[in-house]
C-alpha cells in the first residue's frame, strides 16, 4: 500500500508538471514569441481557460501527499522552508500576471504584466528544477527527521551540509528551463497559427537541442552524485524502460519539430517530461526523501500514515480522479483548436 | 513562548485572515450568478445576463487573488507546522486532500467555461458552468471546515507508536457533528458578504444616477437575499454554534463572554472592557440571565467562568478574542437592521427614493468583511492553547525554525499583499465604475458567429 501511494504522488506531481509546465513554458517564451499585443493575447487565450485547473494538479498532489506521507510533508516543507515560500510568492506573481493583464487597457499596464508573467514562469521553472535536484541528490536528515537549507552554502552537492543551490542542484534547474521551454513552445505551436507559430517552432528547436546537451550532462551528474540510482536500476532493471521513454521523447521532440508537426512534437515533449520524472523517482525508491547520511533517509515504510488511512483514502481519490480526468477531458474538447483573438473581450 | 512561534502564528494568521477575505466574496458571489444566470433562463430579460456577466468580471479578479493567496495555506501547514503536520496529518490531510481532489478540480475546470466560453458553448451550457462553479466553490468550503472542525473536536482517531495520531473511523472525521453547525454559520456569513456587495454597489449606482436599471437589480436581489442570511447567521446557525462551544470548548466560552467567574443566571456583556489582570471589566453594561439562556436554555443556568479552569488552558490573548466575538455579533445585529429595513423600504416601494437608506447600503459594503474576519478570530484564538484541541498545543506543532527565516517570509508575505490589496481595489473600482456595459461578445468568434475553434483536434 505504501508502494501504491508511492506510484499515485509521483503520477500527480508528474502530471502537475506536464500540465501547468507548458503554461510555465509559455511564459517562459512570452517575451521571445509575441511580439504584437494580439499574439501575446492568443498566448495568454491559448492557456486562460486550463491553466488554473492545470495548477490545481500541484495542490492536489501536495495534499495527497500530506495525507498519505504525512512525515514526508513535514519534513521535507520545514526542511526547505525557505524555496517553498518563494515559490508561493512566485506563484502568486504568475497567476495575478495572467489574470489582470486583460482589465485595463493601458499599454504600460500590459507590458508590466506581461513582464511579470514571463519573470514569475521562468524562475519557477529555475526553482522547481532545483527542487528536483535537491530531492535526487540529498538532503542533510538527521534521525529525528528534521532538516534544514539554506539557499546556498559552499556549492558543492557533495558536501554534509548542501544548501538549495549547489552546481548540481543548478544544473537540474536549467534542464527544466529548456525543457518546459521546448514543451511550452510546442503547446502554443498547437494553439497558434502564423507568424506566431513559425516563431514557437524556432524557439522549440533551439530548446531542444539544449535540452539533448543538459539532459546528458544531468543524468551522468546524477549517477555521481545519487549512488542510489545505480542500486535502483541494478536491481529492478526492467525499469530501463523508463528511461527509454524519456529517450524516445527526446528524439521524437527534435523529429516531429523538423517535420512540423506541432501535436506530435507536444506528444514527444510530454513523454521526455513523464519518461524523466518516473524514471527519477523509480531509480529513487525505496527511497522518498534521501539523506547525506543514508541512514536518516526517508523511506516508504518510515514515512507513511496507517494502512487504514491509505485504505480509505485509496477509495475516494480513485472516485475523485475519475472526476478529474472526465473534467479536464471535456474541458481540453471544449476548447481544442487554433485560438483567434478579437478586437476585444477575453483575455 | 518562543520567538519563532509567534511569528509563524502571525504569519498564519494574516496569510489566512487576508485570503479568506476573497472567499468569502467569491462563495456567496457564486449563488447570486448562478440566482441571476437561473432568472435570465427563466425570464428571458437580457439585463439579467449583462447584470451576470459584469458580476462575472468581479468574481473574476476576486477569484484569482483567492486562489494565488489560498495556495500558501496549504503549504504553510508544512513549512511552518511541520511537528503538526506529522502528528495530525493521518487524519487532517485527508479532508485538506479531499478538497483539492474534489472541489478544486471541479471549480477551475467549470470556471474556465464560465469566463470564456458563454457565446461559443451556448446559454444552457453556460447555465451547467455556473452551477458547477458555485457547487466547487461551496464543496471547497465544506472540506476547509471539516478540517477546522476536527481540530476544534478531534473524533475518528486512535494513537500511533511514534505518538503520532491515526485515522481510525474516516465518516466520523466526515461527518463530525462540529461541521453542521460551523458550516452553515460560514457559508451564510459569506453569503452575507457578497449580498452587501452587490447592494452596496448597486446602492451607489442608484445615487450616483447611473446604470439605475442595474442598480435596481442588484438592490432588490442583494436585500431579501441578504436579509435572509443575515437571520440564519444568528439563528439558526450562530446560536447552534454558541451551544456547542458551551459544552465542548467552556473555557472558550468564558473567555469570548468575558465570563471571568462562574454565574448561576450569568448576565450577557454587551459592552465592556475585559481586565484579565484583575478579572474584571470597565464601564459594562451587561443584560441579566441572558447568557445563561442562550446557552443551556434556562435564565438560571450555571455558566461556568474562567476562574473554573487552569490557567494554563486558557487561551493567551483573552482580551482580543473577546472583542472579536463582540465585533462579530455587534455587527451581525446590525446586518439584520440594515437588511431587515431595507427590505421594508423595498416592499413599501420606498427603497429606491430612500437616500439615507441607500447611503447606509452603501457605507455598509466593508462591513461584512470585519464581521467574518472576527468571527474566523473568535473561533481559532479561542481554541488556544490548543492546535488539535485538547490533544497538542500550538506551540509544541511548530516547525523548529529560526525566527530569522519567519520574519523574513512574513515581511515578504505582508509587502506583497499590500500591493495586491491596491491593485485589487483599484480593479474592482476601475469595474464598477464602468458599470454594466451591453457590449459585445466577451469571447472570439469567427465572422459567421459561430465558434472560431478549427476542428484540430488538441
Amino acid at each position: 500500500m505504501p508502494t501504491l501511494w508511492f506510484i499515485l504522488v509521483a503520477f500527480m506531481l508528474s502530471v502537475y508538471v506536464l500540465l501547468d509546465g507548458f503554461d510555465l513554458g509559455a511564459g517562459v517564451i512570452h517575451l521571445f514569441a509575441a511580439k504584437t499585443n494580439q499574439e501575446r493575447r492568443a498566448i495568454l487565450q491559448a492557456i486562460g481557460p486550463v491553466w488554473d485547473g492545470n495548477e490545481v494538479w500541484l495542490i492536489a498532489a501536495g495534499g495527497t501527499l500530506f495525507f498519505s506521507f504525512p512525515v514526508l510533508y513535514a519534513s521535507s516543507f520545514g526542511g526547505f522552508y525557505l524555496p517553498l515560500i518563494i515559490v508561493l510568492w512566485l506563484l502568486i506573481l504568475r497567476g495575478v500576471a495572467i489574470e489582470l493583464r486583460s482589465h485595463i487597457q493601458n499599454p504600460l499596464w500590459t507590458s508590466f504584466w506581461d513582464a511579470a508573467f514571463f519573470l514569475g514562469s521562468t524562475l519557477l521553472v529555475i526553482f522547481y528544477g532545483a527542487a528536483l535536484g535537491n530531492v535526487v541528490r540529498g538532503v542533510p536528515l538527521d534521525k529525528q527527521g528534521h532538516f534544514f537549507e539554506g539557499l546556498w552554502t559552499n556549492f558543492d552537492p557533495f558536501s554534509l551540509s548542501p544548501g538549495i543551490l549547489d552546481w548540481y542542484t543548478i544544473l537540474i534547474a536549467l534542464l527544466a528551463l529548456v525543457t518546459l521551454t521546448a514543451h511550452g513552445a510546442n503547446f502554443i505551436a498547437v494553439k497558434t497559427e502564423d507568424p506566431l507559430n513559425a516563431r514557437c517552432r524556432r524557439i522549440s528547436r533551439q530548446a531542444w537541442l539544449a535540452t539533448v546537451v543538459l539532459a546528458v550532462g544531468a543524468t551522468v551528474a546524477t549517477f555521481f552524485v545519487q549512488p542510489q540510482m545505480r542500486i535502483g536500476y541494478d536491481s529492478r532493471p526492467w525499469g530501463v524502460i523508463f528511461p527509454i521513454i524519456a529517450l524516445g521523447g527526446l528524439i521524437g521532440m527534435g523529429y516531429y519539430n523538423s517535420r512540423q508537426r506541432d501535436r506530435a512534437a507536444f506528444l514527444a515533449s510530454s513523454a521526455f517530461i513523464l519518461g524523466m520524472l518516473i524514471s527519477t523517482a523509480f531509480g529513487l525508491y525505496p527511497d522518498v526523501l534521501p539523506a547525506v547520511t543514508p541512514a536518516n533517509s526517508l523511506t516508504v515504510t518510515n514515512a507513511s500514515t496507517s494502512q487504514y488511512g491509505l485504505v480509505v483514502g485509496l477509495a475516494w481519490w480513485s472516485f475523485g480522479m475519475v472526476l478529474a480526468i472526465i473534467y479536464f477531458v471535456f474541458i481540453y474538447r471544449l476548447f481544442r483548436g487554433k485560438v483567434q483573438v478579437m478586437d476585444r473581450g477575453g483575455y | 513562548m518562543d520567538n519563532a512561534t509567534l511569528v509563524s502564528r502571525i504569519q498564519f494568521a494574516f496569510t489566512v485572515a487576508f485570503h479568506y477575505l476573497f472567499p468569502q466574496l467569491t462563495m456567496g458571489l457564486a449563488l447570486l450568478l448562478l440566482i441571476l444566470k437561473t432568472l435570465y433562463l427563466l425570464r428571458k430579460d437580457e439585463r439579467y445576463n449583462t447584470a451576470a456577466r459584469f458580476w462575472a468580471r468581479i468574481f473574476a479578479i476576486s477569484f484569482v487573488m483567492g486562489v494565488v493567496t489560498g495556495i500558501p495555506m496549504e503549504f504553510q501547514f508544512g513549512t511552518n507546522w511541520a511537528r503538526f503536520s506529522a502528528f495530525a496529518g493521518g487524519i487532517i490531510a485527508q479532508t485538506l486532500a479531499m478538497e483539492g481532489a474534489f472541489a478544486f478540480f471541479l471549480e477551475s475546470a467549470f470556471l474556465g467555461i464560465f469566463l470564456f466560453g458563454e457565446q461559443v458553448f451556448g446559454q444552457k451550457m453556460h447555465w451547467f458552468s455556473a452551477f458547477m462553479v458555485w457547487l466547487g466553490t461551496w464543496l471547497s468550503g465544506a472540506f476547509i471546515i471539516a478540517s477546522n472542525a476536527w481540530m476544534q473536536h478531534p473524533v475518528g482517531y486512535t494513537v500511533g507508536s511514534h505518538g503520532q495520531l491515526i485515522l481510525s473511523n474516516y465518516w466520523a472525521v466526515l461527518f463530525n457533528p462540529w461541521i453542521g453547525p460551523q458550516y452553515l454559520h460560514t457559508m451564510s456569513g459569506s453569503v452575507i458578504t457578497a449580498s452587501f456587495a452587490m447592494a452596496g454597489l448597486g446602492a451607489y449606482y442608484l445615487l450616483a444616477q447611473q446604470h439605475s436599471d442595474y442598480g435596481r437589480l442588484f438592490v432588490t436581489l442583494a436585500v431579501i437575499v441578504g436579509l435572509i442570511a443575515s437571520i440564519i447567521q444568528l439563528y439558526p446557525s450562530g446560536d447552534m454554534e454558541g451551544r456547542q462551544v458551551t459544552v465542548y470548548q467552556p473555557i472558550k466560552l468564558a473567555a469570548m463572554e468575558g465570563l471571568f467567574h462562574t454565574e448561576a443566571g450569568a448576565g450577557i456583556i454587551v459592552i465592556g472592557q475585559p481586565d484579565p489582570t484583575k478579572g474584571t471589566l470597565d464601564n459594562p453594561f451587561i443584560v441579566p440571565n441572558v447568557l445563561s439562556f442562550l446557552t443551556y436554555r434556562r435564565w438560571t443556568a450555571v455558566v461556568k467562568g474562567l476562574d473554573a479552569f487552569p490557567r494554563i488552558q486558557w487561551p493567551d490573548t483573552i482580551t482580543l478574542l473577546y472583542y472579536s466575538y463582540h465585533i462579530m455579533v455587534g455587527l451581525g445585529t446590525f446586518f439584520i437592521v440594515i437588511m431587515g429595513l431595507a427590505c421594508i423600504l423595498l416592499w413599501r416601494r420606498w427603497l429606491f427614493r430612500s437616500r439615507w437608506m441607500l447611503w447606509i447600503l452603501l457605507l455598509a459594503t466593508p462591513f461584512p468583511f470585519i464581521a467574518n474576519t472576527a468571527g474566523w478570530f473568535t473561533t481559532e484564538l479561542g481554541r488556544q492553547p490548543w492546535i488539535v484541541y485538547g490533544l497538542l498545543r500550538t506551540s509544541q506543532g511548530t516547525t523548529l525554525l529560526s525566527s530569522g527565516n519567519v520574519v523574513f517570509t512574513l515581511l515578504g508575505f505582508m509587502g506583497m499583499y499590500l500591493l495586491l490589496s491596491l491593485l485589487y481595489v483599484v480593479l474592482v473600482i476601475y469595474e464598477a465604475l464602468r458599470g454594466p456595459v451591453v457590449e459585445e461578445t466577451p469571447v472570439p468568434t469567427g465572422p459567421k458567429g459561430q465558434t472560431a475553434f478549427s476542428d484540430e483536434l488538441l
